[in-house]
């Protein structure tokens, strides 16, 4: 009986480890490689600690699991009067020290790629491609007229959508993240990018789609009943697409109804 | 134990003795509004496991939404739900997941572990007759009553129960119109914090001067064992930490009912009413609640580290080992906590340099959780480790907590949390640390210390079954979390699954959810097991472990002033297995004539 201990923290710990490995082939993973530049640097970041914390809890594990077998036996023993190890201490204190210390360095260089804003994309800043407006339970998105560039205040020729951002694909691009009434946030899953949209602020988000596809834009702060049913979407187009939708939006947006069309008609 | 073998009970001859005035306690000051400090633990203990029933509910409820989102609760559906058909709506979604942790953070795990096993400990451990201040205790227990009442009322108000999440972010918990729950339910639930607040800084002033000036003779603090030294910093962290909390919640009531605007910007258009008036910042908010809700974290984990030390110690039959470290890292836990709080914020718009130091010292935190986790497997290294149920708990507790300790290091490396912020990865991280250590360092503590709470045993069988289906139930429920929260999982979404990358996600929320129904069912074994055993279960002695602490040589359950002989302690708790005795335990108390008093066992050895 006293065995069945060992068996059952190693058995749990390796039905994890198990599990963790064939999820992926269920789909139970990050939805499919990241499409930005940015997106693949935080996924690599992401499977180097997976690799650290799975040899690190293996480790433990089998450590655990050795001491249960070893001393759990239920034969008659003494156990050994022991108070400690300096040398341990010091060994498990500065080892962990330097791997975590070495983590935390090694990220600095992404965040400060996706969030100092001197390291952004000068083209992407000087011409942001929208201004988006969180509110329940939609995104608003405010574009300068083609061939303008992005006020702070509305202007009288901007472009308006909902729901459904569209940028030119495979370049930095900038929006202008806002909220209108209570936190929200702007998640691109496919391309791992977050950030909350907080009222009073105006917040500048990068990103870099590589594939022209649409893309799924979920809010991931809670604000409000419907926060579930806060669905948009990303469409990543090339130059001319892009140009040619911004152009179809102005055109619908402006017409008065009356002069796009000939009497005759 | 040769110093102390009392032959019965001598609680009213050493009251006599002592002079005190040994008069009849009538039933109502004895067992309700009672000052005896393990009365006061055990009506938390009590009031607390209810609450954790309550939570539990609410929880399984959550977990019905997301395994068959809309579709009729059985059973209790149509009575709760008859305007929806039985289904939960999306608002009442909101106020489930929010109450869920308001419950289980306020009125479950911080009283279940300062307030229960704080309170019936801390006095017997450091060899007191009570705590410093009994009726400020008595106090702290029922300052608990009104919050429990406001956060139980507040889903019978207009609008029902606050839905803006247990952290309560601001706009949607400032404004009125922002959610139904945002109504007088949020105001209830801002007095409901104010209120526990109030009992866990009662509870912290108590213990604080009881452990500092109340020990026995011979305890110095470094011969307190862990659970004392856990309580102790929880302690300290609280009276540094909740003020904040208490400030902020009134800072928000009066923005709610004052017109202040501390937390609300100007020009909001919420909800189609009128533009809101102000300069407030809500990011204030997330500064001041996580400036003490991050170390509550601790709070929360830090005395059930203690207990599961002294646990381990006891069914390895070896002293703890690096009891110093174990102490430094607690301290060292506990100074950190204080300066970890942005790691909350990462992706919240506040200064991204402000992100690079949080996620320094988030990382360094991880450290001195490392060398418990080592020192845990140090301890049980050699040992002669018997299989109780306590004992089994207390492994599940190590065991889990490197799951929730390791996944802790992906969301304070930024970048990586730029992506699983605000995911399912979050919530499995969390589960792991209070669900999978905290929780089942409780449960192996209610079973530790029953017997000194009741004289009897609980039943060791029912006790190894309700471990072994409350841990599978568990991982079959949280671990997939981890790799839902890969997959983009977000949190507190209704019905995540009309975004087509999650459609897929529904089949593992099923079987999530069948592991909820069989951890919430096996707590019916728990519930069963601690009755029963009050009245039933077999009765023992002082010291049915042949444990070493000062608890031990009182009587079970000890009478009013706890001690029948004044314990004059001679050496730290964790003396198992030493050389000095036959048997492979070495009470505090006991005299031996022979050993070097000065010896420090737990000074550094080289």
């Amino acid at each position: 009986m006293n065995r069945f201990w060992c068996f059952f923290f190693s058995g749990a710990a390796a039905i994890a480890v198990l599990f963790s490995a064939i999820g992926p082939s269920y789909g139970w993973w990050f939805p499919g490689a990241s499409f930005s530049p940015l997106g693949a640097q935080i996924d690599d970041l992401f499977y180097l600690i997976l690799v650290i914390t799975s040899v690190t809890f293996i480790g433990v594990h089998i450590v655990l699991g050795y001491i249960l077998w070893q001393y759990g036996s239920g034969k008659p023993r003494r156990a050994s009067f022991l108070h400690g190890s300096h040398a341990l201490e010091v060994v498990w204190s500065i080892v962990p020290a330097g791997v975590l210390l070495f983590i935390a360095l090694y990220q600095m260089d992404v965040w400060a790629r996706y969030r100092v804003k001197s390291n952004f994309d000068p083209a992407a800043v000087a011409h942001p491609v929208a201004e988006v407006t969180a509110r329940q339970f939609e995104w608003r998105i405010r574009y300068p007229a083609p061939g303008k560039t992005l006020q702070d205040k509305p202007q009288p020729d901007d472009l308006y959508t909902v729901n459904d951002l569209h940028v030119p694909v495979g370049k930095p691009v900038l929006i202008k993240l806002r909220s209108e009434d209570v936190l929200h946030s702007f998640f691109l899953p496919h391309l791992r990018v977050k950030q909350d949209a907080v009222p009073g602020l105006s917040i500048p988000v990068w990103f870099q789609a590589d594939k022209a596809q649409v893309y799924d834009l979920v809010c991931a702060e809670l604000c409000g009943w419907g926060h579930y049913k806060m669905r948009g979407q990303l469409t990543a187009q090339r130059a001319e697409e892009y140009k040619a939708y911004l152009d179809e939006l102005s055109q619908t947006q402006f017409d008065d109804g009356v002069a796009a069309k000939k009497n005759d008609e | 134990m040769s110093t102390l073998n009392p032959a019965a009970h001598l609680t009213d001859a050493h009251a006599a003795e002592h002079g005190h005035a040994h008069h009849e306690i009538g039933f109502v000051k004895k067992y309700i509004f009672s000052t005896d400090h393990k009365i006061i633990g055990i009506q938390f203990l009590m009031t607390t496991l209810l609450m954790l029933l309550v939570g539990g509910s609410l929880a399984l409820a959550v977990r019905w939404q997301l395994a068959f989102p809309w579709r009729e609760m059985p059973i209790i559906g149509r009575m709760l739900f008859s305007a929806q058909g039985g289904a939960i709506s999306p608002e009442f979604y909101t106020m489930l997941f929010t109450m869920h942790a308001t419950v289980m953070i306020f009125l479950v795990i911080i009283p279940i572990l300062a307030g229960a096993f704080g309170n019936f400990l801390i006095p017997l451990q450091i060899g007191a007759d009570d705590m410093a201040f009994p009726t400020l205790n008595m106090l702290s227990y029922w300052f608990m009553w009104p919050a429990i009442a406001f956060f139980g009322s507040s889903f019978f108000v207009e609008g029902g129960a606050s839905a803006a999440g247990w952290t309560n972010y601001p706009t949607l918990s400032a404004l009125k119109q922002a959610a139904p729950g945002s109504g007088n339910g949020q105001t209830l639930w801002l007095f409901g914090v104010t209120f526990v607040g109030v009992s866990s800084m009662m509870g912290s002033v108590n213990y604080m001067t009881t452990i500092i000036n109340m020990r026995a003779p011979g305890m110095t603090l470094f011969r307190m064992p862990m659970t004392i030294w856990g309580m102790f910093i929880t302690a300290i962290l609280q009276a540094f930490a909740l003020p904040v909390l208490t400030a902020a919640g009134f800072m928000m009531l009066f923005d709610r009912m004052l017109g202040t605007s501390f937390f609300v910007p100007g020009g909001l258009v919420v909800n189609n009413a009128p533009e809101t008036i102000g300069g407030g910042q809500t990011l204030l908010w997330q500064h001041l609640f996580w400036f003490y809700s991050h170390p509550a974290v601790y709070i929360m984990i830090l005395p059930a580290m203690g207990m599961t030390s002294d646990i381990i110690s006891t069914f390895s039959r070896k002293p703890l080992f690096g009891y110093r470290p174990m102490v430094y890292s607690m301290a060292a836990i506990a100074g950190l906590g204080f300066i970890v709080w942005g790691h909350h914020m990462f992706i919240s718009g506040m200064n991204p340099a402000l992100g690079m130091t949080f996620m320094v010292s988030t990382m360094m935190i991880a450290l001195p959780s490392a060398v418990k986790t080592f020192n845990w497997l140090g301890t049980m290294w050699g040992g002669n480790i018997q299989f109780t149920t306590p004992m089994i708990n207390a492994i599940a507790f190590v065991s889990m907590f490197v799951i929730g300790g390791l996944s802790g290091i992906f969301m304070a490396a930024v970048p990586v949390d730029i992506y699983i912020h605000d995911t399912y990865f979050i919530v499995a991280h969390f589960h792991y640390v209070l669900f999978g250590a905290t929780l089942f360092g409780v449960f192996g503590a209610i079973h530790f210390w029953f017997p000194k709470m009741f004289g009897r045993m609980m039943s060791e069988n029912l006790g190894k079954l309700h471990f072994v289906l409350t841990f599978i139930g568990f991982n079959v429920t949280f671990f997939p979390m981890h790799l839902l929260g890969v997959a983009g999982f977000p949190r507190r979404l209704a019905d995540p699954y009309h975004y087509p990358y999650m459609s897929h996600l529904l089949s593992l929320n099923q079987v999530m959810t069948y592991g909820a129904i069989l951890m919430g069912v096996s707590q019916l074994l728990i519930i069963g097991n601690f009755f029963c055993s009050i009245f039933w279960g077999k009765k023992v002695g002082r010291n049915p472990w042949n444990s070493n602490s000062l608890e031990w040589t009182a009587p079970s359950p000890p009478g009013h002033g706890n001690f029948d002989i004044l314990p004059i302690v001679y050496r730290g708790p964790y003396e198992y297995s030493s050389p000095l005795v036959e048997e492979d335990f070495l009470p505090q108390t006991k005299f031996i004539p022979t050993e070097d008093r000065h010896a420090d066992p737990y000074a550094d050895p080289h």
